[in-house]
């Protein structure tokens, strides 16, 4: 059986991608089903990851499935110095597929490429982490009904947020429009523009956080980490002007809604929790449901 | 142009290969990555000449060697516009533009320094990205290396 991974966002299809979205509203129905029955999945977090680790856990757990890994490299024979390759080929003697964050970038598509299990990527570094770009596009199309052609604001760190670049890339196939929302030394990166120019689709960028956000569909939000800075003053500078408050969401559409990889900080003010735009902590519970349907459609156990 | 003839006919070669129109800065690189540093017969190199299109260029001039288009296709990361004539006895009997190739392997280093691939010993593979202004994008971290960063191994 050829093997498949998932790696990256772009190793998906659009038919891929609405694949796992129909299967990830079946288990949101019916969250409990014991397909993993005898399975064993491997949890390897070379990095800790407490939120994405635990989602995993509990899809696997929902699914009736066993799980074994570490939690951080200490508590591995990486700290003996083992390499990559041999932790990746070891593990999956123990498994049948292997899920892995990392901080090095990379690593999860060289893992998939000595491994003989599925390896499904929970982050490599500021490259890729396809399972919160998957449900970040289920909870955008739960919440709009459709992807196509909506109006998507991000806000924040444009520049290392790898959800950012991800989403983008996944909702350059659906007519978006974009709007970028950033301090000058945080802003999305020219090749990202790029990427858009050649797809033909319009993006603005915008560094004031104001009343544009009006013609919003989606806000996406994202934490803006002081270690980003080289000057220290301009984050004490900037670190208040990207924070959404609630009254800034009464001018907005009433179809939107905002949403946040998690963990916050304080760039959303708890303020806007009980409104009913806020869409973060239920996205964090789809985010079960979609590596339910993730990890089921990859062992093929789930048509 | 000032030049003397006589200098500038540095020993015209009776059979090889002359690769001209490198730029100087690369010169070193595409003799790296033709393993020239290891050719036993007779080599001249020449570098620092005025060129219209490069400003300064290199020039190669091998004996009795022939390459195969693959391998002449792996300079064109850092010398695109180089030509190669074809020298059999004394005249130029073919030829040759390098084209830059699709994907390349192991020729060039991943310019992020949290690549897997400056981690782990491997092989380092690229998609060519951009061939007028040569990018490489990596296989494995995904970042894109532009020819200004690119370290040649």
């Amino acid at each position: 059986m050829e093997n498949n991974h998932l790696v990256s966002i772009t190793d998906y299809s659009k038919e891929e991608i609405f694949k796992i979205l129909d299967l990830a509203a079946d288990f949101e129905k019916n969250p409990n089903q014991n397909l993993l029955d005898n399975k064993v999945i491997a949890t390897l977090f070379f990095e800790p990851s407490t939120r994405t680790r635990l989602s995993f856990e509990s899809a696997i757990s929902r699914l009736g499935g066993k799980f074994i890994g570490f939690t951080d490299s200490s508590s591995s024979s990486v700290s003996k110095g083992e390499s990559l390759k041999d932790t990746i080929m070891t593990v999956a003697n123990y498994s049948d597929m292997i899920i892995m964050r990392h901080p090095i970038e990379g690593s999860a598509r060289w893992a998939s490429e000595v491994s003989r299990v599925p390896i499904v990527n929970a982050g490599d570094g500021a490259n890729q982490h396809p399972t919160q770009t998957l449900l970040d596009l289920y909870s955008i199309r739960k919440t709009q009904g459709t992807l196509d052609n909506l109006n998507v604001y991000f806000v924040g760190d444009l520049k290392y947020g790898r959800t950012v670049h991800s989403l983008l890339q996944a909702m350059s196939m659906f007519n978006t429009t974009f709007n970028f929302i950033s301090p000058e030394e945080l802003k999305i990166p020219d090749e990202y523009k790029l990427f858009l120019d050649k797809k033909g689709l319009k993006y603005y960028e915008h560094r004031d956080f104001s009343d544009i956000i009006s013609h919003a569909d989606i806000i996406y939000m994202t934490r803006i980490q002081r270690e980003r800075f080289s000057d220290p003053m301009e984050y004490e500078k900037t670190k208040n002007s990207y924070v959404l408050k609630n009254n800034m969401l009464e001018n907005t559409k009433p179809n939107m809604k905002v949403l946040h990889p998690l963990p916050r900080v304080n760039e959303i003010h708890t303020n806007v929790d009980e409104n009913e735009k806020a869409y973060y902590f239920t996205q964090a519970l789809n985010g079960v449901y979609t590596r339910q349907a993730i990890i089921t459609h990859i062992l093929g156990l789930k048509k | 142009m000032e030049m003397n003839d006589k200098k500038l006919q540095v020993s015209a070669i009776k059979n090889g290969t002359v690769i001209d129109h490198i730029p100087a800065s690369s010169l070193f690189k595409v003799i790296n990555i033709l393993g020239l540093d290891k050719i036993e017969t007779q080599m001249t190199v020449g570098s620092n000449f005025e060129s219209k299109k490069l400003g300064l260029k290199a020039i190669i001039k091998i004996t009795d060697v022939f390459f195969i288009d693959d391998d002449i296709n792996k300079i064109a990361l850092v010398a695109p516009e180089a030509k190669l004539n074809i020298i059999k006895n004394y005249k130029v009997v073919e030829k040759k533009v390098v084209e830059v190739p699709d994907n390349i392997k192991g020729i060039a280093k991943c310019g992020n320094p949290k690549c897997i691939t400056n981690h782990e010993g491997i092989v380092p593979k690229f998609t060519v990205v951009n061939k007028k202004k040569v990018a490489i994008k990596c296989h494995y971290c995904e970042k894109i290396t532009d020819s200004e960063h690119m370290k040649i191994f």
